[in-house]
């Protein structure tokens, strides 16, 4: 009985000779369920915990031959894992304008039944960003290459857009799959230019509303300019806030932005609408001076060449690899962590293949206890993946992101979701993530040892604590519970 | 004055004392200090502009039934200076009649444009335009008040920008999932024992859902904006409660089929009443020290569309209430119907922020000079309206 339990106090080891002498009396042990690698061999379970989204089972196997080696051959021209097909951004931005119509003409009186015409369109609307949520999800939760995965997410959340506000309902997941994902192990300068050009972007940060006051467009009807695009370019895509621009950079690089906007009704042909494109009617015309070097105006260029010089700053070696040494290893990343990859992004121009082979080299990265704490997102993944969940387990995706605070495609501003322990370690948080994986475990239960799960998902980095109070469970459903709330698993 | 029931979450806490661990109750993250003078403040947040001239209609006015058509009011409270409450709203009609609620007419932020969600961020940062400031105000709030901060609390969903930033507040919201065995739970307590950050989350998050109490979880039913306000008031009143707490409300964007004295958006009213009405039974004798400001980020369109819906407006209402609260009145300048804003919209005569200005000031004691610069960044040109707290 439940209640009984609570009330007797054998619910675990009082204090750690105790716990040894339980440890002892475990129903399988480590060499039993097949852990070749001898004991105190992490190198496999950091391998695909630390820089991977979690192991499935058999992955610390695979990779303990050659850690490193598992790492890197993950790192590939062609990019991250690849999605199947799914609604790309121009037809994504097409349920926008069909979504438009119909409300203006509901608004009209133009239905019989306005309620059931509009639900249909505002269906479509949201069907892209749950395709791709669906999507991505699956491939994270069943890819071999789960670094790369983790690498495509990292950037993605770097280059962040959000699902808030009608014509991003639907585009805001397309950023990822077209510009990040295919770009993902390229200069980093090529992956800003996909990026910070791609339609989700331009409509995210307003340029398309950003019209140069003396373009054919500007003269015409007296509509200003739009900084948005430019600063956070700045501020947050490349040499950041300490990178020592000024107002004035702010406003030449957005004038030189001005006429990269997504095809619309409104002055498109229909054949671009969804499409970015540049278009001269909208463009500032003359040279800018960004950061003290002046770009002639080559009208489409003249935003890539300064966006593609911010990008390859000297500033940004630093600033990246201090961020990429947080998400990775710690929220307080060591300095020789930081020099490592920050030498690594200096030596090769910002190769992000490179930057990527080099952090699995980077000092004490087979050897720090696990201290960071997954992002919701992420831990769900690990979950998943720890209990080799198939498609069909996925369930109501959209509603278990939600709950436990991490919705994809929805972060609260430009900068990203948070990625830091204060951030996710809260206790709603923290609630929410035990009734998940609660209902996950029972719904995926039943097939046998819990502990089988921990080896499998942790190796030899699985906490005697946990191995002990998983073996001592008092059924199958409280043991992967306690295994995936354990704070082994919480943290990476 | 606790609405605890021996329920599996009571036996639970036994269980974890039975094993010699004891609760830290909500000091672990609420602030200790009482907040100002202990006097409690609730926002109401309704999402996605919420139509003013239907939930305190200018009925007095010449040409509100032409523009109003058939979203004209038939039935409500007539209150004084011609406006009347909607029907729906019959707790807020009580209170106003007891002089403890007020309205605002014509109502609006900086924000003069219509997207939803750059209203919503001028109404929660406190800012001049959308996207300039990345903290809320009642965050910075608590951070200009330090030591003497109270509690602040989220409650429904995770945290809301008006709450975010640097000082500390929680959020809390019903188990959306089937709840987690106490046995489990207290195993899992066991496992973090070494753990100081997930012992302590884990351990309040325990505490906070056995104060807020057995809502939504076990049924499958729909969580109403009642329930929410229960639970807020619940958590407010428990020993080292929070002072401060934010209720979101959404669906009020009635573009189509928006009803008069029935329909869509008087069942809106009716949720919101409920929930006042539920504040004030939970905060029982704590109501007398309590103001609830109830806003939205913008109001809609004066004339009606041809759906039988309004569109994104611009002046809105608002209301305040609370025992705390010096009301019966309808307050603030009306422009009149007669002179649109961009000839569509109920031209904006009043500033949010002397509405959220006059409450902190009088209800909180936040130095009027703090509140032109630090929380509501160059709005000196901003009054406080006065004589809002008795």
């Amino acid at each position: 009985m439940a209640d009984d339990a609570v009330l007797n106090a054998e619910a675990g080891p009082a204090d750690a000779s105790e716990g040894q002498e339980y440890a002892a009396g475990l129903s399988v042990s480590r060499a039993d369920m097949g852990l070749s690698a001898p004991p105190g061999d992490v190198s496999g379970a950091v391998a695909t915990n630390r820089f991977g989204m979690g192991a499935r089972p058999g992955e610390i196997e695979t990779a303990s031959s050659d850690p490193v080696r598992y790492l890197r051959d993950q790192v590939r021209a062609s990019g991250g894992p690849a999605l199947p097909e799914l609604t790309g951004s121009k037809a994504a931005y097409r349920t926008v304008i069909t979504y438009q119509e119909v409300i203006r003409r509901a608004q009209d009186g133009d239905y019989d039944d306005p309620d059931a015409v509009v639900a249909a369109a505002q269906q479509d609307l949201v069907r892209p960003r749950l395709e791709h949520t669906f999507a991505r999800t699956r491939l994270a939760a069943m890819t071999a290459d789960s670094f790369a995965e983790r690498w495509v997410r990292f950037w993605s959340n770097h280059f962040s857009v959000s699902a808030v506000g009608g014509d991003m309902i639907p585009t805001a997941a397309t950023l990822e799959a077209e510009a990040i994902r295919p770009n993902a192990f390229k200069r980093f300068d090529e992956l800003a230019l996909a990026a910070d050009l791609h339609i989700a972007m331009l409509l995210y940060l307003d340029n398309i509303f950003s019209i140069g006051p003396n373009s054919p467009a500007g003269s015409t009807f007296g509509v200003g300019m739009n900084e948005n695009l430019a600063r956070e370019i700045l501020e947050l895509h490349t040499i950041g806030v300490e990178g020592g621009y000024r107002q004035s950079d702010v406003e030449a690089f957005a004038r030189a932005l001005t006429g990269w906007t997504v095809g619309n009704p409104r002055i498109h042909p229909e054949a671009r609408w969804g499409e970015a494109l540049f278009d001269e009617r909208l463009h500032e015309p003359g040279p800018q001076t960004v950061m003290g070097v002046t770009y002639a105006d080559t009208g489409a260029d003249q935003a890539r060449a300064i966006l593609s010089n911010l990008a390859q700053h000297p500033a940004i070696a630093r600033r990246m690899a201090e961020k990429l040494a947080r998400h990775f290893f710690s929220d307080q990343p060591s300095k020789p962590q930081i020099r490592h990859i920050e030498r690594a992004w200096r030596w090769s121009g910002g190769d992000l293949a490179v930057v990527a082979r080099a952090l699995a080299s980077v000092p004490d990265a087979f050897d720090m206890a696990p201290v960071k704490f997954k992002p919701p997102e992420e831990y769900v993944i690990s979950a998943l993946r720890a209990l080799d969940a198939s498609m069909l387990s996925f369930g109501e995706l959209m509603t278990t992101f939600q709950a436990i605070g991490q919705a994809p495609f929805s972060a609260p501003s430009p900068e990203g979701w948070p990625d830091d322990e204060s951030s996710w370690a809260n206790p709603d948080a923290i609630k929410k993530r035990l009734e998940y994986v609660n209902a996950l475990a029972r719904q995926l239960g039943g097939d046998g040892e819990p502990l089988m799960r921990g080896y499998s998902a942790l190796g030899h980095r699985l906490d005697p604590d946990t191995e002990l109070a998983v073996s001592r469970a008092e059924s199958e459903l409280q043991g992967l519970t306690l295994l995936l709330m354990a704070p082994d698993f919480l943290r990476r | 004055m606790t609405r605890f029931t021996l329920n599996r979450r009571r036996l639970l806490m036994a269980g974890l004392a039975g094993l010699g661990m004891t609760a830290p109750g909500l000091t672990a993250s609420f602030a200790q200090t009482p907040g100002p003078g202990g006097r409690k403040l609730v926002l109401v947040i309704l999402r996605g502009a919420m139509d003013g001239l239907a939930a305190l209609a200018p009925t007095a006015d010449p040409l509100y039934t032409d523009y109003r058509g058939g979203l004209a009011l038939m039935r409500g409270t007539p209150l004084a200076g011609g406006f009347t409450l909607h029907p729906a709203l019959s707790t807020l009609a009580s209170l106003w009649s007891r002089g403890q609620a007020l309205g605002i007419q014509a109502i609006a932020t900086p924000y003069r444009d219509r997207s939803h969600f750059d209203g919503q961020d001028l109404l929660e940062t406190g800012g001049q335009r959308a996207g300039l400031n990345s903290d809320g105000w009642l965050n910075r709030v608590l951070q200009v008040l330090g030591g003497a901060a109270p509690g602040a609390l989220g409650v429904g969903g995770s945290l809301p920008l008006v709450l975010r930033g640097a000082a500390p507040a929680s959020s809390w919201s019903p188990p959306v999932l089937p709840e987690v065995d106490p046995s489990t739970v207290t195993r899992l307590m066991d496992l973090y024992a070494d753990d100081v950050v997930l012992s302590e989350a884990l351990m309040l998050a325990i505490e906070t859902d056995l104060i807020a109490g057995d809502i939504g979880d076990d049924t499958g039913g729909r969580v109403t904006p009642a329930d929410l306000a229960s639970a807020a008031a619940s958590l407010m009143i428990a020993n080292d409660g929070p002072d401060l707490a934010v209720l979101e409300l959404e669906g009020w964007d009635t573009h189509v089929n928006q009803g008069a004295d029935e329909g869509q958006l008087a069942n809106r009213l009716s949720e919101l009443d409920a929930a006042i009405d539920a504040l004030q039974a939970g905060l029982g004798a704590y109501w007398g020290d309590t103001a609830v400001m109830v806003t939205t980020e913008f109001g809609r369109t004066v004339r009606v569309n041809g759906g039988g819906g309004t569109d994104h407006g611009t002046g809105g209402a608002a209301f305040l209430l609370g025992g705390a609260v010096r009301g019966g009145d309808v307050i603030g300048d009306w422009p009149g119907l007669n002179d649109l804003y961009e000839d569509r919209d109920l031209r904006p005569a009043n500033d949010m922020r002397s509405l959220f200005k006059g409450v902190l000031r009088d209800h909180w004691g936040v130095d009027p000079s703090v509140l032109d610069t630090t929380v509501f960044p160059d709005s000196a040109g901003v009054a406080p309206f006065s004589n809002l707290i008795i």
